[in-house]
């Protein structure tokens, strides 16, 4: 692959600068992500991903939550965390973030429905 | 506003994430190109405002095309990038 | 509050989906029906719309001009879904789908994205050097005469791609023109092929 480094700009579309802020979700062209092979598998979605994709339809159709909230709560995900985290591992801790922060659960609730670990 | 199919437009420079948690659906490649109106998708509540639960006001979205070399010049001369983008990120170019 | 979201995944949605019935928001059996319902949403709805559409031109037409309609018109139920754009592939134009900034997908027609959908790679890579990505993953090789255009799913729609009909499919009914059309080809990685 070729990469050219951009045209004498300060600043134009596209190039790699560094210092202009980017949120780690914003993937399109990221440089390190750009020699990394897809992984064309198919992988069948465990129970757990479809119980949570099924809980965040829920809470979309009665208005708990929305869809953008709940990326919202995925892009608050720490960087690390957010390429460490499966697809609906993100989700179900935005779920929970967006829950806690709309006061439809508290923190009390949760402590106690998650017990001793 | 509304953008006639054809206008050429170029997407505001500018990087909100410096100011705080935002929710952008602007991509981060595409701040400061120029690009041309394929047309006005529909009128959509502001999701930078629905993804805090504020009071969310219609905007314009418009389906806009970029030469894709223009933004990176590394792939193929000819091919485009169209993307969704909403009105208050676009400015007269 | 940032400990109680570093707890295992699991365990956060054993918590969550107690709470959530404790509080009348979601029961199991809402949950399940839910899952049942999403599960019903497969490549094969979408793979219907392009073989309706190959062989019924006033049926291309409504798919062309709103997706969602097109969809409904062969019972693929939209209700509260998003607004399905489609996409038509040329001999002169390729649509490829992405989605940089989530993993938006026409989940009405497709069923859920596929793994390398919402992967960093894809997401990174199609943008940016989508000839050379499909070339490599998918042995897609577009040639340097069709023009490419990627399409970026930022924002209220969903967008499928409407791929060209093969040669040597002339007589063929919808539903083996439907059996060639995979999850790829309405999204641009792949072309159907005989």
């Amino acid at each position: 692959m070729r990469f050219h480094p951009p045209r004498g700009m300060r600043y134009a579309p596209g190039m790699d600068n560094d210092e202009l802020p980017r949120a780690h979700h914003d993937l399109g062209g990221v440089p390190k992500f750009l020699c990394e092979p897809v992984d064309v598998e198919p992988h069948a979605l465990t129970d757990f991903d479809k119980e949570v994709d099924a809980i965040r339809q829920i809470l979309g159709a009665k208005q708990v939550m929305s869809v953008d909230e709940l990326r919202r709560g995925i892009e608050a995900i720490p960087e690390a965390e957010y390429h460490r985290l499966s697809y609906y591992r993100r989700w179900i801790r935005s779920i929970t973030d967006n829950l806690l922060r709309k006061g439809v659960i508290t923190e009390a609730e949760l402590r106690a429905a998650l017990g001793s670990p | 506003m509304t953008l006639a199919p054809g206008s050429a437009v170029r997407v505001r420079l500018d990087w909100p994430e410096t100011r705080g948690p935002v929710h952008i659906r602007t991509p981060w490649y595409l701040r400061g190109a120029r690009g041309t109106v394929v047309r006005h998708l529909g009128d959509f509540p502001n999701p930078e405002d629905l993804a805090f639960a504020r009071p969310a006001e219609r905007r314009a979205l418009y389906h806009v095309l970029f030469d894709q070399d223009a933004i990176w010049r590394e792939d193929h001369p000819g091919d485009e990038l169209l993307v969704e983008l909403y009105e208050h990120w676009l400015e007269p170019a | 509050m940032s400990d109680l979201l570093e707890t295992q995944s699991e365990r956060l949605l054993e918590a969550v989906r107690g709470l959530l019935a404790q509080k009348g928001i979601a029961s199991p059996s809402e949950i399940s029906e839910r899952i049942a319902i999403t599960d019903r949403a497969s490549p094969g709805q979408g793979a219907r719309m392009v073989a309706k559409a190959w062989t019924d031109p006033a049926y291309r037409a409504l798919m062309l001009a709103d997706g969602a309609k097109a969809a409904e018109a062969i019972g693929i139920p939209m209700r509260g879904m998003p607004p399905l754009g489609v996409l038509e592939n040329t001999p002169e134009l390729h649509n490829l789908v992405v989605c940089t900034l989530c993993s938006c997908y026409p989940r009405a027609v497709l069923g859920y994205p596929p793994f390398w959908y919402k992967s960093a790679a894809y997401r990174a890579r199609a943008v940016r050097d989508p000839r050379t990505m499909l070339a490599e993953e998918w042995q897609t090789v577009i040639p340097a005469e069709v023009k490419l255009r990627v399409v970026d799913s930022t924002a209220d729609y969903r967008w499928m791609v409407l791929p060209l009909r093969p040669a040597g499919t002339d007589g063929w009914s919808e539903d083996r023109l439907a059996a060639i059309v995979r999850e790829g080809d309405m999204i641009g990685v792949t072309i159907p092929t005989v």
